[in-house]
Formats: structure tokens, C-alpha cells, sequence
């Protein structure tokens, strides 16, 4: 089983980028923290529990999502410094079309 | 010359102060000494997604392959210590070799309680703490099998979830009088009853498990002087620190080894994280917690003090467990003297119990409604006071209570 592979460009708050790749289907968390992107605490390990995965997605990305389930909108509403683009990054996963997919991060995940 | 760090246990504690000591700079030699096959994993999944088989193994595994390496962490796995000699500053493998430390940390976690009763040795008993664990149970999880769960807490009841998804004829067999007794208000815990009955789980309460039967598998399970016919027998009767390293070298364990608020053990040079310690508590009480949040936090709070930047550790606890379509999450440590505020309502499998102390928000439990939860997370942190029939009142959001 060898799962498609696909990248992902993260962007620290300080302007920093880091390119990795993940298998399709893994959420956009999973590729950062297994990684060691710094900027993405995700303590819950992508359970929807901490909203410590928060990402800004870039406009040209934004319409490849698929939109906000209501989970991730009311743990959006306790994340630090939200923003029209804001997404948990445990609720996104990688696929084909979302390769290359570029992310900013916050400065702090803690509110 | 840079230090050497050694880490006793390859789990998420583990994992968590690997990476904390490389982010506070810390750049000397770090060697993890882990006794199972594989690098630190997350947990929580496997008596979840990963049993139900929608959650795949390389998934699990909390770090890239490469990331240690990379890292300059040398992973010791398949590979046991079997001494620690604190005048020397090594650590002795089971396999004879020396590690030679001028810092330890003990992640060492914990490890099943087995049961202690005749047949207790039968093969078909299942234990769930380990990848290997769970797939083992995997080979034999099949439709129309009938599965006798021993313990009605966390695992047992996310097992009886996955099982009854799974078509299997489902019965828990509890001591206790309710359900996740140990954990959660006797409220949940009737919540959780109707649920599981609902899915078609059979519950036996305040029913002890006297013996386990079979012909060179257990076939039986003897419970409050009846038998029950099973293929399957999972037991999940709570865990044991792994303290015994920590003990034979003379270091204080009450039921988990004795950390002050850096993580650090009674000797200078050794520090423990995780399930495996006791630690007081922000509340000012002795504690032994299992769950993810003390072993990431901990460990980042053992990495601080390692490199000489000591912080107290007084994270408030997060728990969650994931049962059917069911969300429940929890911050804080309720007591059974607490006042409860009920919001919303159970019927609409969306509400959140509060426990009040003094007035005073001290443990939340919500189920599917994660704004109560994150909110009372935040509370119990600031020790907020917050009137009961406010804290009820549904048509004012939680973001708007003040």
C-alpha cells in the first residue's frame, strides 16, 4: 500500500517556509507536525479538541476546501486571532488537487 | 563538550520532550530507549478509528520516519533498561550495554492491570495498550461474534463502540455501579448507559468478574455467579505506572514516581514525565494522571527544566473519548462534593455538565459541544466564578458569558 504522495508549503508568522510532503488523506496537521513545522501545536493529535492546528489559507486555495463543518467553526471561535481564512488544519486533508497547497501560520496558537 | 540527554520510554511523553529540548535549543546527543517495535505513536486512536480500521497504522506514528534521525536522536527500540546507576550516571540495557547520561528522563508509561482471576490465562483474553494489542484483536474482531468487555471506563467502552459498529454482540461487565466511574458525573455516566443500549450494547452493572472458562480458549466468563458465552474477552481495568526502574534505584514511587512541579525526581540529574509519575497538582493535591495532555505537558515542562529554564507545571487536565458520534471532552478534575450545572440538553446529545466549587468553574465535561468545553477549560484555569443559572442559560453563547 503505498499511499500518492503531495506537498505542502507552511509559512511561519516570522516569514520562514517549510515544503513537505504527506501521503493523500492525511490531514494538513499531520503533515506539519510529523515534520516538525514549528507553529503547529495540535496537542489533541487531531481529535477537533484543542484548535491548536490553526492555518490561513490563500485565497487560491481557499475554493479547493471543503467548507467549515460545525465543529471546526465553534472551535475556531476559541483560536487566537481568526481571520476569514482561517482553518484547523486536523479538518483538511491532503489530495491531489490540494498539492502545493500554501498555509500561513499564526503566531501563537494559545489564545 | 555538550551534554548527553537519555530518555527512558518511547511514547508520546517521550516524543514531546525530543522535540521541546531540539526547540530550546538543546543541541547535544539525545538517545530514546524504547521496548516496543516501533518509534513513539499516538495512543488514542487505537482503541478508536484504528481499531473500527478507518485510522491506518503509518498514520499513528507521531513523528516522520526520518524526523529522528534528522533531529540527532538516536531510538533505541525493541530494546529495555534494566537498571539505572545514579552514581555513575548510566543506564544499563537488558542487553548488557551502558548509557551513559548527565540527564535522564524517565517516560516509561504504564502498563495494563491484568486481571488476577482463574482462566485470567486463557488465550482470547485481550489487553489493549500496544499497536500489537489491538492488532491482535483485529484478526479475531469479526461480525456475530460475541465479545464479554471487562470494565466499562474509556477503553472498554470505546472498544463496546467499535465492536457494535462492527456488527459484534456486545456485553460490558462493570464492578461498579455506572459507567466511567472513575471519570466522569454520575450524570454522563447514565447518558453514556442509554447510548450504549441504544447501539445494542448489553450492560452488566455492579457485576464483578469471578473466572474466565474454555477448552484451550476461553469460551466462558463467570460474572456475578452467572456464565456468559464469548469468543472475545477484552479487558480494560486501568493501567499501572512502569515505576519499577525508577524504584530499584532507589527513587520515591507512591503508586508513580514522585516529581516535583519541573518534572524532576528526588535525584538532581533525573527527570519523568507522563503516565508513569505523581505529581501535586495545581489544586495542591497528589496526583497520577493517564492521558495525553500531562504527558505532552510534562514532558515539555521536564524539557524546560532540563536546559536550565524551569516553569511550574499547572496545565489545567484535558481528557477526551470518542464513542459513536459522541464527542466527550474534559478539562479540569471534578470531585464528587462539586455542584453541577447542566447546559443544553442530553435529548439533543449536544450539553455540557459544569461543576461548581465555591461558586468557582472547577471541571467541565462536554459532550458534543465544544464551546462549553473550550470556555471551561479557560475557566477552570482563571478559577472563574460564574452564576449557576447564567452558566444554564443556553440563549446567551458561551463566548458571551462573562
Amino acid at each position: 500500500m503505498s499511499a500518492r504522495k503531495y506537498k505542502a508549503t507552511y509559512i511561519e508568522d516570522s516569514g520562514k517556509a517549510h515544503t513537505v510532503e504527506m501521503a493523500e488523506g492525511w490531514s494538513l496537521m499531520e503533515g506539519a507536525v510529523k515534520h516538525l513545522v514549528p507553529g503547529i501545536d495540535a496537542d489533541c493529535g487531531g481529535a477537533c479538541s484543542c484548535a491548536t492546528c490553526q492555518v490561513y489559507v490563500a485565497p487560491e486555495w481557499q475554493a479547493k476546501l471543503p467548507p467549515r463543518s460545525e465543529m471546526e467553526e465553534t472551535m475556531l471561535d476559541f483560536a487566537p486571532d481568526v481571520r476569514p481564512t482561517s482553518r484547523l488544519s486536523c479538518q483538511l486533508r491532503m489530495t491531489a488537487e490540494l498539492d502545493g497547497i500554501v498555509l500561513n501560520l499564526p503566531r501563537t496558537q494559545h489564545a | 563538550m555538550p551534554e548527553t540527554i537519555v530518555i527512558i520510554g518511547a511514547g508520546q511523553a517521550g516524543a514531546q520532550a525530543v522535540q521541546s529540548l531540539r526547540a530550546e535549543g538543546f543541541d547535544g546527543p539525545i538517545t530514546m530507549v524504547g521496548d516496543e517495535a516501533y518509534p513513539p505513536y499516538q495512543r488514542p486512536p487505537l482503541s478508536k478509528a484504528y481499531l473500527l480500521g478507518t485510522f491506518e497504522r503509518p498514520r499513528l506514528f507521531l513523528k516522520a520516519d526520518n524526523y529522528y534521525a534528522e533531529t540527532g536522536c538516536e531510538l533505541l527500540l525493541n530494546t529495555s533498561a534494566r537498571a539505572i546507576h545514579r552514581a555513575e550516571r548510566t543506564v544499563e540495557l537488558t542487553d548488557g550495554r551502558k548509557l551513559a547520561y548527565d540527564k535522564l528522563l524517565l517516560t516509561t508509561g504504564a502498563r495494563v492491570r491484568k486481571l488476577k482471576c482463574p482462566g485470567a490465562d486463557l488465550p482470547g483474553i485481550h489487553y489493549l495498550k500496544t499497536i500489537a494489542d489491538v492488532d491482535g484483536l483485529q484478526a479475531v474482531f469479526q461480525p456475530g461474534k460475541r465479545i464479554a468487555i471487562v470494565g466499562g471506563g474509556y477503553i472498554g467502552l470505546e472498544v463496546a463502540a467499535v465492536a457494535a459498529k462492527r456488527g459484534l454482540d456486545v456485553t460490558v461487565f462493570e464492578a461498579m455501579d455506572r459507567l466511567m466511574a472513575r471519570a466522569v458525573s454520575p450524570q454522563l455516566s447514565s447518558f453514556y448507559a442509554a447510548e450504549h443500549e441504544k447501539a445494542g450494547v448489553k450492560l452488566k452493572l455492579r457485576t464483578g468478574v469471578e473466572a474466565f472458562e474454555g477448552n484451550g480458549k476461553v469460551e466462558r466468563i463467570i460474572a456475578g455467579g452467572q456464565a456468559y458465552d464469548a469468543d472475545i474477552v477484552l479487558v480494560g481495568i486501568g493501567v499501572v505506572p512502569c515505576d519499577e526502574l525508577a524504584t530499584h534505584a532507589g527513587l520515591a514511587s507512591e503508586d508513580g514516581i514522585v516529581v516535583d512541579q519541573n518534572a524532576r525526581t528526588g535525584d538532581p540529574h533525573i527527570w519523568a514525565a507522563g503516565d508513569c509519575t505523581r505529581h501535586v497538582g495545581r489544586e495542591g493535591h497528589s496526583l497520577r494522571l493517564e492521558c495525553v495532555q500531562n504527558a505532552i505537558d510534562q514532558a515539555k515542562h521536564a524539557a524546560l527544566a532540563m536546559v536550565g529554564k524551569p516553569k511550574t507545571y499547572s496545565e489545567v487536565p484535558w481528557f477526551w473519548s470518542d464513542q459513536y458520534d459522541l464527542k466527550l471532552q474534559i478539562a479540569g478534575l471534578a470531585r464528587p462534593s462539586d455542584t453541577l450545572v447542566l447546559r443544553g440538553d442530553p435529548q439533543q446529545r449536544k450539553f455540557a455538565v459544569f461543576h461548581l466549587r465555591d461558586g468557582v468553574v472547577a471541571a467541565v465535561e462536554a459532550v458534543n459541544a465544544a464551546p462549553e468545553y473550550l470556555m471551561g477549560k479557560k475557566w477552570v484555569g482563571e478559577g472563574k466564578k460564574i452564576a449557576p443559572q447564567t452558566l444554564a442559560d443556553t440563549s446567551i453563547p458561551m463566548k458571551q458569558m462573562t
